[in-house]
């Protein structure tokens, strides 16, 4: 691999024709090295490692104020608009340092996407929100972008639901909709990576089904990176778990075995509900 | 009972707040009403200002006005989108906002004097130079440095609600748009200053009414108290101007033989040209709301 390019806008058909021909496994699409993250003089992330697989669903787990946010702001660097944010160590994407200097966060963001914890569409129609990205990014052509929000919206699950009335403000959906309508907006963009920070913790549990079935759908087209506070969630939608406890990464491994046989007692302590 | 006695000391306060603005309008539309006439509106003024019609003085403040926004409305806004959106919050930026407040706080008459020291000693004579005008012909007291006199008046008024403005936006907002890969002019554009525009606009309905209703700053650097005629629309940026608050002033000081009507007439077309502009501005305000949900 061309260690240490740039290069990071390299077509997603080309990332994905390489995973396919590595037969053994998922390939690796983000891998944390010794990453650090200091507020100010607070470190709130310790010399973290961690691989995480392409096409996958990974979940991060842990007590408030472990660094499981932390981290995930890093892999698409909404820690550079923090002020008094200090980033140590390695993020390889495709086998290329996100943190070089050369690598414009801009241009990250638009293959890195992330949905947050309170649902946050902009003011405006259901048709702009999800036009915003594609629109940002050059598309003026008003057929294009009419077909790029009709299949956004269908692949989201949404489409039935906002068909009639897309021209309506993105407020008048009910919140768990206005969750699923930012996924789309992030998916407009066709990032290959989807973040996704508590993105059910303000939902009833109806919402948040349907937000885990989006998901489990997402992965066979992104790779897909969850903060949970919800153990069960993590259990029940992810491949992948990592245990977070005061900035370090305790444990990451099969969800299966994190939840069922975890090789250390802080992990077993906090998936069996002894504190957190 | 106790309650009942709070409440109604209450509603009279409130009535006496309400009160003096009632009467204001009451008195000047009782007494100037009766002037309203198309003469008195297009006509220019005659037997030495007591008769006639006002249209220079109206013609005046309108332009004044307009002028002033031209100077203040891009510096202002984007003056508080620099300082809530890019500066570092630090030193020097609390320095600024502090020179800001003060700025504000400054008497009118001394900015007449800044204004007259400035830009009609030394700004505008340059640009005459530099335009090649005879100065004869243009003046160096005109509408240009009176506009830049009161858009530094009214400039710390649209500071300080456009920031307040841009900060009511959701911190939420700005990341979601980040997220998607917009840069930091991209989301300011897009989503913080459309956001905030009814904000802004509230500002500017303010600063509108300061500059309409100024006299001492356009005293000092151009307003003059009678023009024989009307300058033609390509010299009169550089020619002196009537005013409306400076054509009562004058009437109302200087003519003991104006008709009192006259100068309430004069008080209810100010008022009237103050109205009008705020309603443009609220129009906006609500049509933008409208548009954006």
């Amino acid at each position: 691999m061309a260690a240490q390019t740039p290069e990071i806008r390299a077509s997603q058909d080309v990332t994905r024709s390489r995973s396919i021909e590595a037969s053994t496994g998922p390939a690796i699409k983000l891998s944390a090295q010794d990453l650090s993250v200091f507020y100010g003089k607070f470190q709130a992330l310790k010399g973290v490692c961690m691989d995480i697989p392409e096409r996958q669903i990974t979940a991060l787990i842990g007590p408030s104020g472990c660094g499981k946010s932390t981290f995930l702001r890093c892999l698409n660097r909404m820690n550079d608009v923090l002020d008094g944010v200090r980033v140590e160590g390695q993020l390889l994407m495709d086998g290329v340092n996100i943190y070089d200097r050369r690598v414009d966060a801009v241009e990250l963001r638009k293959r890195v996407g992330m949905v947050f914890q309170q649902p946050n569409p902009f003011p405006m129609s259901i048709f702009d929100n999800i036009a915003y990205g594609p629109r940002l990014h050059g598309e003026r052509n008003r057929s294009r972008l009419a077909e790029i929000v009709e299949n956004t919206l269908r692949g989201a699950a949404l489409w039935d639901e906002v068909k009639d009335k897309l021209h309506q403000s993105a407020f008048s959906l009910s919140g768990g909709q206005q969750q699923r309508l930012c996924i789309a907006r992030v998916m407009a963009v066709q990032p290959e990576v989807i973040l996704m920070d508590e993105p059910c913790s303000a939902l009833d549990p109806n919402a948040t089904f349907r937000i885990e079935e989006l998901m489990t759908q997402l992965k066979q087209d992104y790779t897909v990176i969850i903060v949970t506070h919800n153990m069960y969630q993590a259990a029940r939608v992810s491949q992948k778990t990592g245990f977070f406890l005061l900035g370090d990464l305790i444990e990451f491994d099969e969800t299966a075995r994190i939840f069922e046989a975890p090789s250390d007692k802080r992990t077993e302590d906090y998936v069996q509900g002894r504190f957190g | 009972m106790n309650q009942s006695l709070a409440f109604g000391c209450l509603g009279l306060l409130a009535l006496s707040i309400v009160a003096p603005a009632i009467l204001i309008v009451w008195f000047v539309l009782a007494k100037g009403g009766s002037m309203l006439s198309v003469e008195f509106l297009t006509a220019m003024p005659k037997d030495g200002m007591t008769a006639g019609g006002i249209f220079p003085a109206i013609a005046g403040s309108i332009g004044l006005v307009l002028a002033t926004m031209v100077f203040a409305v891009p510096v202002g806004v984007l003056g508080a989108v620099y300082l809530s959106e890019y500066a570092r919050q630090g030193l020097l930026v609390r320095a600024i906002r502090i020179a800001i407040m003060n700025l504000a706080g400054v008497p009118s008459i001394v900015y007449g004097l800044f204004g007259m020291g400035v830009f009609v000693m030394v700004v505008m004579p340059a640009i005459i130079n530099a335009l090649n005008l005879d100065p004869h012909e243009y003046s160096r007291s005109c509408l240009l440095a009176g506009a830049a006199t009161l858009a530094l008046l009214v400039l710390p008024m649209i500071i300080t609600t456009s920031e307040e403005a841009l900060r009511q936006v959701p911190q939420h907002q700005r990341h979601a748009s980040l997220a998607l890969g917009a840069t930091k002019w991209q989301t300011i554009w897009r989503i913080v200053l459309p956001n905030a525009m009814p904000g802004i606009l509230t500002g500017l309905v303010l600063a509108i009414g300061r500059a309409a209703g100024e006299t001492a700053p356009i005293l000092l650097t151009g307003a003059v108290f009678y023009m024989s005629r009307m300058p033609g629309a390509h010299d009169a940026l550089f020619k002196p101007f009537m005013a409306l608050p400076y054509h009562l002033f004058a009437i109302a000081t200087q003519l003991p033989t104006a008709p009192d009507e006259l100068k309430w007439g004069v008080a209810l077309v100010l008022l009237s040209i103050v109205l009008g502009f705020n309603i443009i501005a609220v129009a906006m305000r609500t049509y933008l709301r409208r548009k954006r949900v």
